[in-house]
């Protein structure tokens, strides 16, 4: 079995077709982002993932942790990895360049990140949660704990966590009770019990960095009470380096489905008096804090789709090109053909294979967004801003969903053997999935893309954008007779995302629990669309780069055009399918009783 | 202490290879990577240069079309700045042809106390250039090193052989070739990425050089290439019937093919 290959052509070719990187780098902020110096960090670090990182892939899911009062035990490999990753500097990659970041765009970001969630999903979970702690410190933190903290996390020397939920406080985060005294010396008293902390213990970093939400007394009820605070596994001396240790304490790890190789920690605060912490920000304002970094951790979740998805879809791509069975119809050789021959195993192929191009798209698409809300000003900012928001909800809902289909039919394509863990595949299917459940399940961000996302600006927000995918249409015209079904097919999908965005809009003023109740297909419909526009805007990329194109790019290159033939003549008529399921209301859904529902 | 490495670009071997019909040689067309046989030299340059507390490593390579990604790899790990020598006339250079451009690289890249290379290419493996460019420099050659030391003016080398190795001690500068896997290259870091972007790279043809077009190339080359055919499929394996005494009949073949 062929180990994974950090995809650094697709990546490049992405940034370049629908990531807007020329753009991106011709602005101030990411002048430094040019094409190739961007070429060169994402060759070099798909190397480092698939030489690093990959290898211990499987390890982590057959070795697993070791939990003990003292702490979290990671496999051997995963340090020599850790340190190697440290070493290399690439945490501090998209961070700001004033603590010790290299300050390069979420575009680029996402591709890297890419590739190290697919070569270990498990082990990338702690960098990846450490993203989240350097952008909440970037924006929240004071001077003194950027200087103390935030630059010991950029370098990877510290890692940093997420901590929200209690058993009570799931989804909902202003069911928490982790309590925060004030000492009167600036510093706060945090006693409570979260779960579900990736990386809350583990032994590759010297020092661990807990963010926790908590209540300080007579914090008003619900999410307008919660504050944000630092606390240290080991608090800091005078001049800054781990010291005591402070009074938090992993308790137990989870047994999982999946990411054997991520510790998923109960952590108890304050078992011995008190865990010492410090308020981030003012007291009350811990979910805006939260928020801040919930935009970039969807996509990060969004990501685990493409990522798992390519990886499995590699290992199968490979395995239908060893394995004999059946001969080919139609074909000459009495001899069992290789499977890929076979049609279905092709439309699976296929399958995969638009699917991941579709979802890479759509991340690195709502990335530069992100990046352009940053690097342009005025109006032009708050245009890429609001194209972020709209997206970041299908980002996340859509390519986890479709990264759990995508890895299934990898198994498939595999057959009995996929189901057998000795090949691996099936990993990549039960790592896949916890995403689209964590960070806000699938169904709470249709219900954000639904309640909040489409309401923005009275609608003017997806008009705008249903208008983007329409204007392509020129475009396709001119393409020729090989882009026609690709043409006609994205014009009926747009029509019919247009269309059931209206009813939603209408219907979901009237009463919500309308649009609620398909909110989930509607979301399909919305992911599958906006993946067939760029899908078709890649395919027009690749037009464009065969004049001239050398030889050996010929064929890949053409790759790109069927793919989006393929996802326009067969995944996008699905969206008018699902339709019906939007627009049935909620009426059917309440008929019957829970209690009824039961079969006996 | 100043170090020249040889470093090779090469297709990358992940991808399929293809031999070009009409030449009969490797298709270089697409994108080139550092020789991963090279990195352990890379490694082994800036370990030596890092003990010897000051000195430069440069990398000395051939390469159609002025490519330098595989360069730019070495130049991430800490090489200081490398020669390049492209030039159309080199194409269906034999390893002599290919020996004279490097020596003479190796002269313009300046005064060197060390010479490392790999102990042959991953994609040509006469595995001869190192001995070759180091009678036409006049210098020392020792190869397949397992380790190096450098004491002064003098060169001590753990030299493998097929029972063990074997020291060996020489005056520099020598030319001296790095057996794979002996050290473990380092990962360019994202700094090192950034830095190589503004380190020089001496892009030259063969009249920069003073190497006579007529000496390297297919005009100067001692082989023709007469023929390419497919590699036959790989014969059946062999049957040893456990009779009690098969380990023994294992360990024979084992021998005889000279891995125990």
């Amino acid at each position: 079995m062929t180990d994974y290959r950090s995809p650094v052509k697709d990546a490049l070719f992405t940034l370049r077709h629908v990531g807007m990187l020329d753009e991106i780098s011709s602005s101030e902020r990411y002048a430094h982002a040019d094409p190739e110096t961007v070429a060169d960090v994402l060759g070099e670090h798909g190397r480092f993932m698939q030489e690093v990182f990959a290898p211990t892939n499987r390890i982590g899911d057959t070795v697993g942790l070791k939990w003990s009062p003292e702490g979290v035990e990671t496999p051997a490999e995963f340090k020599t990895a850790y340190a190697k990753f440290v070493e290399a500097g690439w945490q501090g990659l998209n961070a700001e360049a004033e603590y010790g970041g290299a300050g390069f765009p979420e575009a680029v970001f996402t591709c890297a990140l890419e590739f190290m969630t697919a070569a270990n999903g498990a082990l990338t979970m702690c960098p990846g949660l450490t993203t989240g702690a350097i952008e909440c410190l970037q924006a929240w933190g004071s001077e003194e704990q950027k200087e103390r903290y935030l630059r010991r996390i950029v370098t990877g020397e510290w890692t940093g966590t997420m901590n929200l939920t209690e058993p009570q406080a799931g989804s909902d985060v202003g069911l928490c009770t982790t309590k925060a005294e004030p000492q009167g010396d600036g510093t706060y008293k945090i006693t409570g019990t979260k779960i579900y902390i990736s990386f809350g213990e583990h032994d590759m970093a010297e020092n661990i960095v807990h963010l926790v939400l908590a209540r300080t007394p007579g914090a008003p009820a619900g999410t307008k009470g919660i504050s944000l605070f630092i606390v240290p596994k080991f608090l800091l001396t005078e001049d800054g380096e781990p010291g005591e240790r402070n009074d938090v304490n992993c308790v137990s790890i989870e047994h999982k489905m999946g990411i054997h190789g991520s510790p998923t920690c109960v952590m108890s605060y304050g078992d011995d008096g008190g865990a010492t912490g410090f308020l981030v920000g003012e007291e009350n304002q811990g979910l805006r804090a939260m928020f801040t970094m919930m935009n970039s951790a969807r996509i990060a979740v969004g990501i685990q789709g493409v990522a798992l998805g390519d990886a499995a879809f590699q290992k199968a791509l490979q395995y239908s090109q060893e394995r004999r069975q059946g001969r080919e119809v139609g074909g000459d050789s009495k001899e069992p053909a290789f499977i890929e021959a076979h049609p279905d195993v092709r439309r699976m192929l296929m399958f995969m294979k638009s699917h991941v191009e579709a979802m890479r798209a759509l991340l690195v698409y709502n990335s530069a967004a992100i990046d352009l809300s940053r690097a342009l000003e005025g109006d032009d900012a708050e245009h890429w801003r609001e194209i972020a928001e709209l997206l970041t909800p299908v980002s996340k809902a859509w390519s986890t969903d479709v990264g759990m289909e995508v890895t299934s039919t990898a198994i498939q394509v595999f057959g009995g053997m996929g189901y057998v863990e000795e090949t691996g595949v099936a990993q990549h299917y039960r790592d896949a999935r916890i995403a689209p459940i964590y960070e806000g399940t699938n169904g709470i961000q249709a219900m954000d893309l639904v309640g909040r996302k489409l309401g923005m600006r009275m609608g003017g927000v997806v008009g705008e954008y249903l208008q983007r995918m329409r204007d392509l249409d020129g475009e396709l015209a001119a393409a020729g007779e090989e882009f026609a079904s690709i043409r006609t097919e994205l014009a009926a999908a747009v029509d019919t995302l247009e269309g059931v965005t209206n009813w939603i809009m209408t219907n979901g003023l009237a009463n919500p629990v309308e649009a609620l109740a398909g909110a989930t297909p509607y979301l399909r419909i919305f992911g599958t669309v906006t993946g067939g526009w760029l899908l078709a805007r890649l395919a027009l990329g690749a037009k464009a780069d065969l004049e001239g194109a050398d030889q050996a790019d010929v064929a890949w290159l053409n790759t790109k055009i069927a793919s989006a033939r393929f996802f326009a003549e067969q995944v996008l008529p699905t969206a008018a399918g699902l339709v019906p399921s939007v627009q049935a209301g909620s009426s059917v859904l309440y008929e019957v009783t829970p209690e009824s529902l039961a079969s006996v | 202490m100043n170090v020249v490495v040889c470093v090779k670009q090469i297709p990358d071997p992940a991808d399929p290879g293809a031999l070009d019909p009409n030449t009969k040689t490797l298709k270089r067309d697409g994108k080139l990577i550092l020789d991963e046989s090279d990195s352990y030299g890379v490694e082994m340059a800036l370990q030596l240069v890092d003990a010897a507390g000051g000195g430069e490593v440069t990398l000395v390579s051939m390469a159609p079309n002025g490519e330098t990604a595989g360069l730019r790899t070495a130049l991430a790990m800490g090489a200081a700045k490398a020669v390049l020598v492209s030039d159309d006339a080199l194409q269906g250079s034999d390893a002599l042809g290919t020996s004279k451009v490097l020596a003479k690289a190796i002269e313009r890249a300046g005064q060197a106390d060390l010479i490392l290379t790999a102990t042959e290419s991953s994609d040509g493996y006469t595995g001869t250039v190192p001995e070759q460019i180091a009678e036409l420099l006049s210098l020392p050659s020792v190869t397949f090193a397992k380790s190096i030391t450098v004491d002064g003016s003098s060169v001590k080398v753990q030299r493998q052989t097929e029972s063990g190795y074997d020291d060996v001690e020489c005056p520099l500068p020598a030319v001296v070739s790095v057996t794979a896997g002996v050290v473990e290259p380092r990962y360019p870091s994202f700094k090192g990425i950034m830095a190589a972007k503004s380190k020089p790279v001496d892009q030259v043809g063969l009249g920069d050089l003073g190497v006579d077009a007529g000496s390297v190339g297919w005009a100067g080359a001692g082989q023709e290439i007469v023929e390419i055919a497919t590699a036959e499929a790989r014969a059946a394996s062999t049957v040893v019937e456990d009779d009690g005494e098969a380990f023994q009949k294992i360990v024979d073949m084992l021998a005889e093919l000279k891995i125990v």
